[in-house]
């Protein structure tokens, strides 16, 4: 595959929009072409802004930007030929739906028989066909999303760039236009760049994520490893649930530290962005890797107490005093050799050092 | 459901409906009540007066009721001859009756209203009818005055015999019914309401024109700047509003008279010559200026609401899509403002059709509108009637453009605020 691995190419971006202060911070960031990479951050970590400059809405303070190696900060945005979806859809609220999808084409002057064909594919891509002659006003908020996807699609962009298209819908129809939109980017295989601060959508529908905080990129890389393998408090706190532990590093090794907590006691974790002895860290640990009742067969294991007891079906959250930290959660599988879970019980928690990991301190 | 159905009856046993407007009828005399003071309001400063204006215009009893045996009489006479001695003996009676009663001069206005000449001979008449004889009164009359004997001026009595008439609005048009009844155009060099309606309506569209060229752009600005500029702006768009309408005018008095501001700068900075001065008052210029700057804000405003609520994401969807900053303005924001348009248009327009202190101040002859032409009549020729009449065209001229604009783009559409 001679695929393009610097098809969307961030080099040195800088943003500032007051001359103060720095939305974004020397941004590099590469996407493949055909890859469908998230921004996920916090609101005003700069990851909306990072799509407008590349949309052309913003130009860079600094640095530049590279779409298939051309260098676009001197393009203006419709002549860049990518498409957008909007987070409140940006339907042109007086044509139909079929005037909306064929406007990207006519502006390009296609002929007649051409937009009909395209307008007619786009629609059945999104299982929109027959609603060519409604205004959209008059469909619901799931299909008006359809439609902006369409819109953005029909003219056939090298990049789609989607901000928050699914933030002003609800759950259920989120979750399966969650999967609509990663079968299509599937199927026609266009750069998808798409922006959210919900980590559940980013988790399900990217290659990689690219996660934002304070106008930096904090880390880039697939789902899995992202959530498995934070490289920094940040992340670790932002994907997913997370146990922290803040302490000192006492016992240095290559892939493996002892860390002392601020009550006394002493934990083995993986070392990640530590150095050296009297490093400050904290300890990150995904709640599912943390169990009760296993002997000892982890080398941490410690007893702390029920504080709280939430029951969730088929698991059951449990929240435990452990350490010093009264806030760290367990997520018990829902069996009957796990009954003795009640408030103010005493319970062993053992975990590998291979999961704990030492990170920055917050 | 069919009508046999059982009617449904409460537990009370009283059959729902009646319960239902006995329970209702409560709230809506209490919302009647809350309402009546407008409807009363509006009946007594508006309805009525336009009613009255209505009657007024068209109303010609005086002449009917100042001369009932004349007409009586009259109704047998085909006007093509003289009239029969019956009509003259009824006139001479009816006339002494006036002059009696002190009223036959204003049977004279009214008579020489329909053809001149009238004044005269009344007034012979009145001297010379107190050494009537009785009987053979045709011969003594015509005997008055030779236009007495003129069959055109007893046709133009006739012509006074309905009570109500259509001839203000014929004036208001610059028309009038002949001696044989037919609608003929006056003289071209008595034209002069064509002139001033035709004027009326170009000032008004071009007026409308310009506040819309010089509105849009401003009203943008004010929709897109951030707050605290679009803040400021506002209160520039705003200030001469609150400014008394005799001020602004006023000033623009000052400003463009030839002694006046905008001309000593002109001369200033070599433009034109001092001895030279261009006169911007007291011309269609002057209205132009004065009134597109005083109308200005009723185009700003419903522009200013329409493209408050447009998303500004909207111009970047289209730039996103391949529309060139012009194309998307033309095919995506400017369709989305024509409510804006529209409203702003209209009430422009229909406010600068009957707009009379600023072009009666800095119009001069060639600047005044049909407006001040009613205005004169009002106050200087006291013909009521006739400015009622053209007060009612000028209305039924706004409900005109109205209906078009329905036509056109819709009420509906349309949007204030």
């Amino acid at each position: 595959m001679s695929k393009n691995q610097e098809f969307v190419k961030f080099d040195k971006v800088d943003k500032s929009y007051d001359g103060k202060v720095l939305v974004v911070k020397d941004l590099n960031l590469d996407i493949a072409e055909g890859e469908f990479v998230t921004m996920l951050g916090p609101s005003g970590s700069g990851k909306t802004t990072c799509l407008m400059m590349l949309a052309g809405f913003e130009t860079p303070t600094n640095g530049e930007i590279f779409l298939d190696k051309n260098p676009i900060s001197n393009i203006p945005p419709h002549k860049r030929g990518i498409g957008m979806v909007f987070q409140n859809y940006a339907l042109f609220p007086h044509m139909t739906v079929y005037e909306n999808l064929a406007f990207p084409l006519r502006v390009r002057k296609t002929n007649k028989d051409d937009i009909e064909k395209k307008v007619d594919k786009a629609l059945s891509m999104v299982s929109l066909s027959g609603f060519e002659n409604r205004m959209p006003g008059q469909l619901s908020g799931g299909q008006q999303q359809r439609v902006a996807v369409a819109r953005a699609l029909v003219f056939d962009p090298q990049v789609v760039l989607m901000d928050e298209p699914l933030g002003a819908l609800d759950k259920n129809l989120r979750e399966s236009m969650q999967y609509e939109i990663k079968h299509i980017h599937e199927s026609i295989g266009v750069t998808v760049v798409y922006v959210t601060h919900d980590q559940s959508e980013a988790l399900t529908m990217s290659n990689r994520i690219a996660v934002f905080n304070d106008g930096k990129v904090q880390q880039l890389s697939s789902p899995d490893k992202l959530y498995e393998e934070p490289v920094n408090s940040f992340v670790a706190e932002f994907i997913g649930e997370n146990n922290t532990f803040a302490g000192e590093v006492t016992n240095f090794q290559k892939d493996q530290c002892k860390v002392k907590l601020l009550n006394g006691s002493e934990i083995i974790a993986n070392p990640i962005s530590v150095k050296s002895n009297g490093d400050k860290t904290t300890v990150s640990l995904r709640p599912e890797r943390a169990l009760i009742n296993t002997g000892n067969k982890m080398d941490n294991n410690f007893k702390g107490k029920i504080e709280e007891v939430i029951y969730h079906g088929d698991h059951t959250r449990v929240r435990i005093d452990l350490l010093g930290n009264k806030e760290f959660i367990l997520k018990v599988p829902n069996s009957s050799a796990n009954m003795d879970i009640k408030m103010g019980n005493q319970i062993n928690v053992s975990w590998n050092s291979h999961d704990a990991r030492a990170l920055d301190p917050k | 459901m069919s009508r046999e159905t059982k009617q449904i009856l409460t537990t009370d046993g009283v059959p729902l409906e009646v319960s239902l407007k006995k329970a209702e009828r409560k709230n809506k005399i209490k919302a009647f009540l809350l309402v009546a003071p407008l409807l009363l309001f509006l009946l007594i400063t508006y309805i009525f007066p336009i009613g009255d204006m209505l009657m007024r215009s068209v109303d010609d009893k005086m002449v009917t009721e100042m001369l009932p045996k004349t007409f009586k009489s009259m109704e047998k006479w085909d006007g093509n001859e003289m009239p029969p001695e019956e009509v003259f003996e009824s006139f001479y009676l009816d006339f002494q009756m006036l002059v009696e009663e002190k009223r036959d001069g204003r049977l004279s206005t009214q008579l020489n209203y329909t053809k001149n000449g009238f004044k005269s001979i009344l007034k012979k008449l009145r001297r010379k009818a107190k050494n009537f004889e009785e009987g053979n009164y045709k011969e003594q009359i015509m005997a008055v005055h030779k236009r007495w004997a003129d069959v055109e001026y007893w046709r133009a009595i006739k012509r006074r015999a309905p009570a109500y008439t259509s001839s203000k609005y014929l004036k208001g048009m610059d028309m009038y019914k002949n001696e044989e009844g037919k609608i003929v155009n006056v003289e071209e060099d008595r034209r002069i309401h064509r002139i001033l309606w035709l004027r009326t309506l170009e000032i008004a569209f071009f007026v409308t024109l310009l506040c819309f060229l010089m509105a849009y752009p401003i009203a943008h600005l004010l929709a897109t700047l951030p707050m605290k500029y679009s803040n400021l702006l506002m209160i520039c768009v705003l200030l001469p509003f609150w400014t008394s309408l005799l001020v602004r005018t006023a000033s623009w008095m000052i400003l463009l008279q030839q002694q006046g501001v905008v001309n000593d700068f002109f001369v200033m900075i070599g433009l034109v010559a001092d001895d030279n001065r261009p006169e911007m008052m007291y011309n269609k210029t002057g209205t132009y200026v004065a009134m597109t700057q005083i109308l200005l804000p009723f185009m700003v405003l419903p522009l200013y609401s329409v493209m408050k609520t447009i998303s500004p994401s909207l111009m970047r969807a289209g730039k996103s899509l391949g529309g060139t900053p012009f194309v998307t303005f033309w095919k995506v924001y400017f369709p989305l403002t024509i409510p804006g348009i529209g409203a702003g248009c209209l009430l422009v327009f229909i406010l600068a059709i009957g707009y009379y202190i600023t072009p009666a101040l800095v119009g001069g002859a060639s600047g005044t509108l049909i407006s001040n032409q009613i205005a004169f009549h009002m106050k200087s020729t006291l013909d009521w009637s006739f400015a009622s009449a053209m007060g009612l065209m000028l209305l039924a001229g706004v409900l005109a453009i109205y209906w078009i604009y329905n036509k056109l783009v819709g009420i509906d559409n349309i949007k204030l605020g």
